[in-house]
């Protein structure tokens, strides 16, 4: 279980971040939402760790990451699999070996066996045949979901997407927010949603929280969100062409 | 003025505690081989192997070019010609055999960390290697600091053997010196020392370098322009520092 506690950050004395605090449960899929520049992504990072809050906890599986060595933040940081919103893909290697490296550098497994998970993580992102490509050669389609199959090759605990949807057409959308439901139900892995995108919010999220100028402004769950009257959120759902409510 | 002159301090300061932390933070990853053994090889290629021609390149041209002017200033009746060998190998041996290689690899390999780490760090790839749990400092740094020390003294080796080479050469050709006459004078002039100094001084050199130019790249900011700096600053402040340790390590140890 992840627990954000009174989270304050400051950047150059501008707040990006407001006594943020909030739950995210284990087997759940939680959307962070808002506006570009609302600090989604700031808080993303402090849950992973690579960022320090001024203020406030990040508790993961009652590990306050923020006061424990870096040996052991590194430790907790074996939990996760991140999914950055560039790719982050190590452009020396080509699609196989960036999928294989986490198992390379973390397991003991023979390289047959290092062979069959990344054939199965380049499989579920629909790429079974791209390993040999290197990344310049892949589209910015392909180098995410590249990415996203080197997230779940260590099966982590957690998982975090940041803006996993954004620059890939529909389809390959509807792909990666398959895969995160799919993770999220059968494997119940927990997964943590970076994204402005309501369509995705509304299909793969159990809850969602909505970051409005540095504060969480509203938490709730998918069906809450339907019956919400707050007018920020609705200007915000509204302004991503989308209708809620049954 | 004063607001220039403040800041310009201002990012020293920083810069020389961000270099300090990171080199803390690779002395400690040290330790951790398996997570930069592999690295390690592929970074002694790239820093050796691949730096040996322009490194060859520039030590024999020197080695010749000393030896031409060197010629040229002693033309004496009163002076043995051997004593052009006497002067042109103990100033390779020293000098020119450790800093211009330096200086030239400042560029080529100084340019080539800042600009891979750099690339890394905009493109969030130093973050995936933390978010992952790996030593990011002992996966990228200690690495490429490792093979420079380790390689700077072979190259130093190479370029020694192959300036002298230049030098005879350049003395049979176009200064009237046979090849025994110039290995008479080196020999006269030599002193067990100056190879030592000459391999502590590439050590030296190589530790400068890919530290400096890895801090450079590490703490990149700002996009592709962030990295065309941090490139131009890794270049340059390489060359800074190896001419002032240059001249330290004579004060030092001479």
């Amino acid at each position: 279980m992840i627990v954000v506690e009174n989270l304050t950050k400051r950047f150059d004395g501008k707040t990006v971040l407001n006594n943020v605090s909030l739950e995210i449960y284990e087997g759940e899929t939680l959307a962070i939402i808002g506006r570009s520049g609302s600090g989604k992504s700031v808080l993303m990072k402090h849950i992973i760790g690579l960022m320090k809050p001024d203020e406030g906890h990040v508790w993961i599986d009652d590990v306050d990451i923020n006061h424990v060595s870096y040996k052991t933040l590194r430790t907790v940081r074996q939990k996760f699999g991140v999914l950055f919103q560039g790719g982050a893909l190590f452009d020396s290697m080509n699609a196989f070996d960036n999928v294989a490296f986490p198992l390379r550098m973390f397991t003991r497994m023979k390289e047959n066996e290092i062979y069959e998970r990344v054939m199965e993580c380049l499989s579920v992102v629909s790429l079974p045949e791209a390993g040999k490509k290197r990344i310049s050669e892949l589209s910015g389609g392909m180098q995410k979901r590249v990415a996203c199959a080197r997230a779940i090759a260590l099966k982590p605990k957690y998982v975090f997407y940041d803006e996993p949807n954004s620059g890939l057409d529909p389809l390959t959308s509807g792909t990666i927010n398959d895969l995160i439901a799919t993770l999220s139900k059968k494997e119940r892995v927990t997964g943590i949603v970076v994204t402005h995108d309501m369509h995705s919010v509304l299909k793969i999220a159990d809850r969602a929280a909505f970051i409005h100028k540095g504060n969480l402004h509203w938490l709730g769950t998918v069906e809450d969100l339907h019956r919400s009257t707050d007018a920020v959120l609705l200007e915000f759902v509204k302004a991503s062409e989308y209708k809620i409510g049954y | 003025m004063f607001t220039f002159l403040n800041n310009t301090v201002q990012h020293a300061v920083i810069d020389i505690g961000r270099y300090c932390l990171l080199m803390w933070q690779a002395i400690k990853a040290v330790t951790e081989i398996r997570t930069y053994y592999q690295n390690l090889f592929t970074q002694m290629v790239k820093i050796g192997i691949d730096s040996l021609p322009i490194v060859l390149l520039t030590a024999a041209f020197t080695g010749a070019v000393t030896t031409v002017q060197s010629a040229y200033q002693l033309v004496s009746p009163f002076i043995p010609r051997s004593v052009i060998g006497g002067v042109v190998s103990p100033s390779i041996i020293l000098e020119l055999g450790a800093v211009l290689p330096a200086l030239v690899l400042a560029g080529r390999i100084g340019a080539r960390i800042a600009a891979e780490l750099g690339t890394m760090r905009v493109t969030e790839q130093v973050d995936a290697l933390e978010a992952m749990g790996l030593n990011s400092v002992g996966f990228l740094v200690v690495p490429r600091v490792l093979a420079g020390v380790s390689m700077f003294p072979l190259l130093y080796i190479a370029a020694v053997i192959i300036g002298i080479g230049g030098a005879m050469v350049a003395g049979e050709t176009s200064a009237d010196l046979p090849a025994q006459e110039f290995l008479k004078g080196a020999r006269q002039f030599f002193n067990a020392f100056d190879p030592v100094f000459g391999i502590i001084k590439a050590c030296v050199f190589g530790f400068l370098i890919t530290s400096i130019s890895c801090s450079k790249g590490y703490y990149t900011s700002g996009g592709a322009e962030g990295v065309g700096n941090s490139t131009t600053q890794a270049a340059v402040t390489s060359c800074i520092f190896v001419l002032l340790f240059d001249y330290l390590l004579a004060e030092l140890l001479l």
